[in-house]
């Protein structure tokens, strides 16, 4: 199990080292540095642009930059933000939770309903019941997120006025942030009774839109999985015991199916990610998704360097944690080799 | 469950009779976040939103025009040789105070002296605090203009210049010339918090900052000692909605009750909504096609006159800006005091347009380049699509174009080198003066290689005029200058003036008392909701 773990965490040390530096790069390959697109058509003095970017360091060989970059991320200093002039870092957790709490609800919202379904799929294989899930989950996979958004949002809430429009929480409240978790903080240290409800309301979705390609990817991998599984001899042979068909799917197949699926959830933080960008700009939704797009924009080479490693950590951190457990559940991948 | 119903509709009923009366609150959907609140440092318009409430000027821009009238300073003197001008600053004005800081003294001179003296001096200890870039103090060329500024007594400051600058008293109402509390600035240096004189914002302005979650909201409440008497609107917040289609859906569905910048296709749905007023004026701005003038065949005014002749502006403002622009013929957009008004543009006239290029020596024609901006711009929507209508155009009186694009600061940078034969580029004015526009853009000055006056166009009448308008402090004298500048500019056509964006505001029928600002900024003192 050491051995296992030790070449994991070996395998992430170049990883973090190539992420920064096509982070660092590719940045800097988009034309136009912070200073040239705060400018605009006014235009700056060449004396002053030169004093500017001699400041921020811009003046440096790109090489050089690079190394004193990583030097700096070494000692745990992931820089200040040119916009704002704040800690990369303290921008980051501001905001994090936020998109924290919209993707666990949406990564909940797609294993409460994918599983079931992809498990109704394999068991009603050639049903209509299949070809409905499957077709839906077809459509989910393939649905372009802005879109499904803002359709959602015309038909939900303009229209039919049930659910809000965007934001986290109707601007009739304000909650001083405890934990950054809105869910927490208005249900635990706000004295407004109606707060909780208006963030369970503003909650529904952005949590939906964002849900719905992880929900068809959880579908349709536990439905293959499951047939899969229901083939092999050990099911038949469980049949053959007399076992009832609840133990069977449940117990003797389920298990063995979801091997597969946790790694396909584990893939989904990559997803959800890179999702909560477009759901967190169409919902208005205070979170890093939104920041980094401003941060491109703007050419806030810290922010979206420190930003991108952050994220990247915690993709691997969950794949690395997937990449164990899956060696918990299967002691074939441990032990393997 | 009965019981629950009734304890609330009870509850419900406590609270009502508890509040007196319901506080009013406007809700803004705003675009951005705020990069802070501190308007020197900042350079964008989202920034300045959401610092204007808060702030005071010593004189400001009159609600919905151009006009600069008192705000902290009541009157204001300006000496013979327009050089030195008196600021008479107004009594019993109050600081806000926040749950980390009680003023114990009202606004003085001292507090104009830190304000200015933080982006001028680079000892102020203030100078480094957030980035230390003074942007619009260095680009309005505030350090090249001020000699001096002087604490005469409590409520008198003295402002001395290196040369008469007419434009310069409009210039201290912009964002960036905003007065802060001297004393609130020491009080964070003792605690060593600089910082966060530009995050917690303390000002004399109609509204105290509450508070701000990024990308989430900003809150203000009226400030009830604000000198012109406090707000009508108990409390103001900024939703902060980036997308244009979600602040227009958040508008019907009544959760915010104005916003700005609504996206071009929603206008006409917008316009025929009975649930809403869409205020609209034609904005601060100018896009224009440029030609070079130091090049051939540009240095012909017959060519420039002709080529003004051979483009249609009418056809490329109904398919370009869609209702969100009006076509120019000036340099200057209408609503700058100094338009000329009688001036009349080129006729669409192509046989005309032949005949003169004929004239000129091109009977067949030429070839030229025809650069449009790669981004959209507020007074551009899409340079892109203008251009290919100008080269169909063109193609009709035998001028073959061709397109040519950069990368955006890459094109302004060329362009200000004047590498182009044929540019497009535009200008939002800053301080609504109209020397902000002409000096900035068309005077010999700025035709220099890296200028700002693309066309490189240098005539001598024009500048003197520029120059003489500078030099008096009487806008009617200076009105009527800038309108024989423009005559001028007409006969010579250094530019193809395109069109002026119009800018929309939409809101429910509910809110009255709103008042587009020609530079384009939004403000919510005397505005008031229904209830």
């Amino acid at each position: 199990m050491l051995r296992f773990l030790l070449t994991r965490i070996g395998l992430v040390i170049p990883t973090f080292f190539g992420i920064t530096f096509l982070s660092f790069i590719l940045i800097r390959l988009v034309p136009g540095d912070p200073i040239e697109v705060r400018v605009g058509e006014r235009g700056i003095a060449p004396a002053r642009l030169a004093q500017l970017r001699h400041e921020m360091g811009l003046d440096q060989p790109l090489w050089k930059q690079f190394f004193d970059y990583i030097a700096q991320v070494l000692h745990g200093d992931l820089g200040v933000s040119v916009v704002t002039q704040k800690s990369v870092l303290t921008e980051f957790l501001t905001l994090f939770p936020a998109t924290l709490e919209l993707s666990i609800a949406a990564i909940l919202f797609a294993v409460i309903l994918g599983l079931p379904f992809g498990i109704l799929a394999a068991l009603k294989r050639g049903s209509w019941v299949d070809h409905t899930v499957m077709g839906v989950s077809l459509s989910g996979f393939s649905m372009p997120i802005f879109w499904w958004g803002l359709l959602l949002i015309l038909l939900f809430s303009v229209t039919l006025g049930w659910t809000p429009v965007s934001g986290r929480i109707s601007a009739m409240y304000y909650i001083e942030p405890t934990t950054g978790f809105l869910l927490i903080d208005s249900l635990f240290f706000s004295d407004d009774s109606g707060a909780f409800g208006s963030v369970v309301r503003y909650m529904i979705l952005p949590t939906i839109v964002l849900g719905t390609v992880p929900l068809a990817v959880i579908a349709r991998m536990t439905r293959s999985a499951m047939l899969e599984v229901l083939g092999e001899d050990y099911i038949r042979t469980a049949r053959a015991k007399g076992l009832s068909a609840y133990r069977v799917i449940f117990i003797h197949a389920l298990r063995n199916a979801l091997i597969p699926v946790v790694t396909v959830i584990g893939l989904q933080v990559g997803t959800l990610m890179g999702g909560a960008i477009l759901t967190e700009t169409i919902f208005s939704w205070p979170g890093i998704g939104k920041w980094l797009v401003e941060s491109i924009n703007r050419r806030d080479y810290p922010a979206l360097q420190g930003g991108v490693l952050l994220i990247a950590s915690l993709v691997i951190l969950v794949n690395f944690l997937v990449d164990v457990l899956y060696g918990t559940l299967n002691p074939r991948i441990r032990h393997g080799r | 469950m009965k019981h629950t119903v009734l304890g609330s509709a009870l509850a419900l009923a406590l609270m009502a009779a508890v509040s007196p009366v319901a506080a009013k609150t406007l809700v803004y959907c705003s675009e951005g976040s705020p990069e802070n609140f501190n308007p020197q440092v900042n350079t964008t318009g989202t920034s300045f939103d959401a610092s204007r409430p808060v702030y005071s000027h010593l004189v400001q821009f009159e609600p919905g025009t151009t006009k600069v009238v008192p705000d902290l300073a009541e009157s204001w003197d300006v000496s013979e040789d327009g050089l030195s001008y008196t600021f008479h600053l107004r009594k019993g004005v109050k600081w806000h105070s926040s749950k980390t800081y009680k003023p114990t003294r009202e606004f003085t001179a001292d507090d104009v002296l830190f304000s200015f003296n933080r982006m001028w001096k680079t000892d102020n200890p203030f100078h480094g605090v957030s980035g230390g870039a003074y942007d619009y103090f260095n680009d309005m060329s505030m350090p090249d203009l001020l000699a001096s500024i002087d604490k005469v007594d409590d409520h008198t400051v003295k402002i001395t210049l290196k040369s008469p600058e007419a434009p310069f008293i409009a210039n201290l109402a912009m964002d960036f010339a905003v007065i802060q509390s001297d004393e609130y600035a020491q009080s964070l240096l003792k605690a060593g918090k600089p910082e966060l004189l530009d995050q917690e914002p303390i000002g004399t302005g109609p509204f105290t900052f509450v508070n701000y979650q990024k990308d989430a909201q900003i809150r203000y409440k009226a400030n009830p000692d604000y000198y012109a008497g406090k707000a009508k609107i108990d409390n103001l917040v900024f939703a902060i909605t980036p997308d244009a289609a979600v602040r227009y859906a958040k508008l019907k569905a009544g959760e915010c009750q104005i916003m700005p910048y609504p996206a071009p296709a929603d206008l006409e749905a917008m316009l025929k909504d009975p649930a809403l007023t869409v205020m609209q004026q034609p904005g601060l701005n100018v896009g224009y096609l440029a030609f070079n003038t130091q090049k051939k065949p540009f240095d012909d005014v017959r060519v420039r006159q002709a080529l003004s002749m051979a483009i249609d502006k009418k056809a490329i403002v109904d398919a370009v800006y869609q209702g969100a622009g009006t076509p120019a013929k000036n340099p200057l957009p209408p609503t700058i005091w100094g338009y000329n008004d009688s001036i009349e543009d080129y006729k669409f006239d192509p046989a005309a347009a032949k005949k003169l290029l004929a004239d000129a020596g091109y009977p067949d024609g030429f070839s030229t380049d025809l650069w449009a901006m790669p981004v959209q711009r507020p007074y551009n929507p899409n340079a892109q699509r203008v251009a290919e209508l100008m080269q169909s155009d063109l193609a009709k009186v035998g001028v073959k174009a061709e397109i040519k694009s950069f990368e955006w600061g890459e094109y302004r940078k060329r362009a200000q080198a004047g590498e182009h034969q044929m540019a497009q580029l535009g200008w939002t004015g800053d301080n609504g003066d109209p020397d902000n526009f002409l000096y900035v853009l068309l005077s010999c000055n700025s035709a220099r290689e890296g200028g700002q006056n693309i066309a490189k166009w240098c005539n001598k009448d024009f500048t003197d005029l520029l120059e003489k308008a500078k030099k008096i402090s009487n806008q009617d004298e200076r009105a009527k200058l800038y309108e024989q500048a423009q005559v001028i500019f007409h006969k010579d056509a250094p530019w193809f003036p395109i069109a002026h964006s119009v800018v929309y505001m939409p809101m429910l029928k509910g809110v009255t008392g709103y008042k587009v600002s020609p530079l384009g900024s939004h403000d919510f003192y005397g505005v008031d909701i229904a209830e």
